[in-house]
């Protein structure tokens, strides 16, 4: 049985993309008459590092705790390094490392103690297990606070203690829920480098969740923006981008003038389609037309004497992306599959 | 668990030839080469059917050096030593009457000075046990769960019941010691003030005296433990752990005798007939209680005079006049106690079964 499964992986593996570490298929999982994860697809590859972005109750988690085996789906399956989660739990959690939604760790051990329970837990012989954790903790940088009880860490040093727990395992796969949340934009940082470097040092797969795209979006190979149980889109940031490119643009554009002679200046820009004044700068306007308008605003409109004081785009880039995805998904919910 | 482990590591090392077989691949910084070098070492692991073994060992370690084992320790050993220097002193006054009395030894821990309020012995077991037992289980569960280590845990491979199995042993294990420790040291009071040396006999009754008490501490420590899985709050957990030995050990007698009244009623001039049969009714319904169960049990195992415990039986044999007691082999004493000891082992086995099926049953996710 596990064999078959085994070749099966390795066949997938002959395809352009490499390995295929995680794959569900249509996997559901309702509470009831609310479903929290809708007919998931994923296929995640051996060696990348893959998000899974939406915000707090999109159905992250839960999908997290079925790859785990710890939660059993309504329909659909799952496989994970080439296992069943709901039929081969043990075999799945001997292969991939968890680091939980805002973990906890017996606070009376110290961050030694923990990962030698999770070690023992994992049948590894204490020889072994003391190198590893050992080699763990320095590359997380907790040595020094390895033998301090856990009550003592600051929440950085859990998270990262639970990076080097979910690691003692020596998982082919690591599922990371949150990783970055509730720690300091210093500690934010500082955890992602880890992920990553951990990811290409180790050659594991990583899947990490999380709720803010711009934390992540730089460790990720590749993403899947999640909402409400469904995947609206999946692939490589850029490509993400760049499927919403042809959208509109916003621009604000801070022009001296007579208010009248600047509105029709502006109106007169190839490809302005919308022109609106801030209500409250009266030098402050309000453009939208096509991304190629930011090549020539300022140009054109100094061709006709006036100086552009500021030009600027409205909204932070990767929350725009993000944004726009949940629009999208409101507008566009029945035509969507 | 279905496939055999040999082809399970087979396909171990099929499938992670990506990170593990072939670190040499991974053309990155020499770092981690090291590390590459170490992973390859990392041997193939059997299936760790053995998990609550882990478990059980890491709660024992956290029992034995936890506060509430020094309070439990120190205030069992406090009134046990109190007990048996009562019943000792007591023994002593009336020395004359013990020399020739079946199994002393033993009756140092059944019996206490009738004209004293200090309780024997084997009765204050019987009445501080349960402290035991909810004090190593209350939180047992819940208590991960507040913790937020639970999903961690549960994320090992590890079969979902070695949590609830590995506790349970630990909490057996721990109360076991602190059992035998306090009963060794009554046993060296017993001996240091009176001298009574205690006979082979003796010793194999409080043998099973002691396995019978685990029993019974077990009873408490499950119940406790499936207060841990039903409640999610340690504190309302101890609460109602608390509140059944109350129940049980104050308000027991009282209810039963309530219902028995009422049940099998005895008159102004009751008959003998009438009277024993309200006495057995009263007899079974306070069976109902593990603490009653233990105590029977205890009479008979600890004290080679008793015959009966049944309160319609003693009815009876009062009018059966002269009737001298004889000292039982520990044999037919085990004999007599073995009803009890079944219904109690069966109380222990339903509450763990609940709260086992309970934890099973559990979502992971708080």
């Amino acid at each position: 049985m596990a064999r078959k499964r085994a070749r099966r992986v390795r066949t997938a593996g002959s395809e352009p993309g490499g390995d295929i570490a995680i794959e569900t298929h249509r996997l559901t999982k309702a509470y009831g008459d609310l479903v929290a994860v809708d007919k998931l697809n994923l296929a995640i590859h051996a060696g990348e590092v893959f998000g899974l972005l939406g915000p707090n109750g999109a159905g992250k988690t839960t999908t997290i705790l079925m790859l785990l085996g710890l939660s059993e789906p309504t329909s659909g399956r799952a496989e994970v390094v080439g296992f069943d989660p709901t039929r081969q739990p043990l075999e799945v959690k001997r292969r991939v490392g968890y680091l939980p939604d805002d973990v906890g760790f017996y606070a009376e051990l110290t961050g030694r103690q923990n990962m030698r329970y999770t070690a023992a837990l994992n049948g590894i012989g204490s020889r072994e297990a003391n190198q590893r954790i050992g080699e763990l903790l320095d590359q997380v940088g907790l040595a020094d606070a390895a033998d301090r009880r856990v009550e003592q860490y600051s929440r950085g040093m859990r998270q990262r203690l639970g990076l080097a727990d979910a690691l003692v395992k020596d998982p082919s796969v690591v599922i990371l829920d949150e990783p970055t949340a509730s720690i300091d934009p210093a500690g934010v940082t500082e955890v992602l480098a880890l992920i990553q470097s951990l990811a290409r040092e180790n050659g594991v797969t990583v899947l990490l969740s999380s709720h803010l795209l711009h934390q992540v979006h730089q460790v990720c190979d590749r993403v899947a923006i999640f909402n409400k149980g469904r995947v609206l889109a999946q692939g490589r940031m850029a490509q993400l981008a760049e499927e919403l490119a042809s959208d509109q643009l916003e621009l604000e554009v801070g022009l001296d003038g007579p208010a009248d002679q600047v509105e029709a200046a502006l109106r007169s820009v190839a490809g302005v389609t919308k022109v609106t004044r801030d209500p409250h700068d009266p030098h402050l306007w309000r453009v939208a037309g096509p991304q190629s308008i930011r090549g020539h605003l300022a140009t054109d409109l100094a061709a006709r004497g006036m100086g552009v004081r500021q030009l600027r785009r409205v909204g932070d880039e990767l929350d725009e992306i993000y944004l726009r995805y949940f629009q999208r998904d409101e507008g566009g919910r029945d035509n969507a599959a | 668990m279905t496939t055999p482990p040999d082809a399970v590591t087979l396909d171990d090392d099929e499938l992670d030839d990506e990170p593990q077989a072939s670190p040499d691949a991974r053309s990155d910084a020499p770092s981690e080469a090291a590390s590459g070098r170490t992973l390859g070492r990392l041997s193939p692991r059997g299936l760790p059917s053995s998990g609550w073994r882990v478990v059980a060992a890491k709660e024992f370690g956290d029992h034995i050096l936890s506060v509430r084992l020094f309070i439990l320790l120190g205030l069992l050993s406090l009134f046990a030593v109190g007990a048996i220097y009562s019943t000792a002193a007591y023994v002593g006054n009336n020395a004359q009457a013990a020399s020739g009395a079946v199994g002393l030894f033993v009756l140092l821990f059944s019996h206490s000075d009738p004209n004293s309020q200090v309780p024997s012995f084997a009765a204050l077991v019987g009445l501080l046990g349960p402290l035991l037992g909810i004090a190593f289980g209350f939180d047992a569960i819940n208590g991960e769960r507040s913790e937020r280590t639970l999903p961690r845990l549960m994320s090992q491979p590890i079969h979902r019941d070695a949590v609830i199995i590995g506790k349970f042993v630990a909490g057996l294990a721990v109360m076991g010691l602190i059992l035998g420790a306090i009963t060794l040291i009554v046993a060296g009071v017993a001996f240091f003030v009176l001298g009574v040396v205690p006979s082979p006999d003796d010793v194999a009754r409080l043998g099973a005296w002691f396995v019978v008490t685990l029993a019974y501490l077990g009873f408490w420590l499950a119940f406790a433990m499936l207060c841990s899985v039903a409640v999610r709050r340690a504190a309302t957990s101890v609460l109602a752990a608390v509140a059944l030995w109350i129940v049980l050990t104050i308000f027991a007698s009282l209810l039963v005798g309530i219902f028995a009244n009422y049940l099998s009623p005895v008159p102004a001039n009751p008959t003998l007939d009438q009277q024993v049969a309200n006495a057995e009714l009263t007899d079974d319904l306070a069976r109902i209680s593990p603490g009653t169960l233990y105590t029977e049990a205890t009479e008979y195992i600890l004290d080679p005079t008793v015959q009966t415990v049944d309160i319609a039986a003693q009815v009876a044999q009062a009018s059966n006049t002269g009737a001298v007691p004889s000292a039982l082999p520990i044999g037919q004493s085990l004999a007599l106690a073995w009803p009890q000891v079944v219904a109690l082992l069966a109380l222990t086995v339903v509450c763990f079964g609940l709260g086992y099926i309970g934890f099973m049953r559990q979502e992971v996710r708080a």
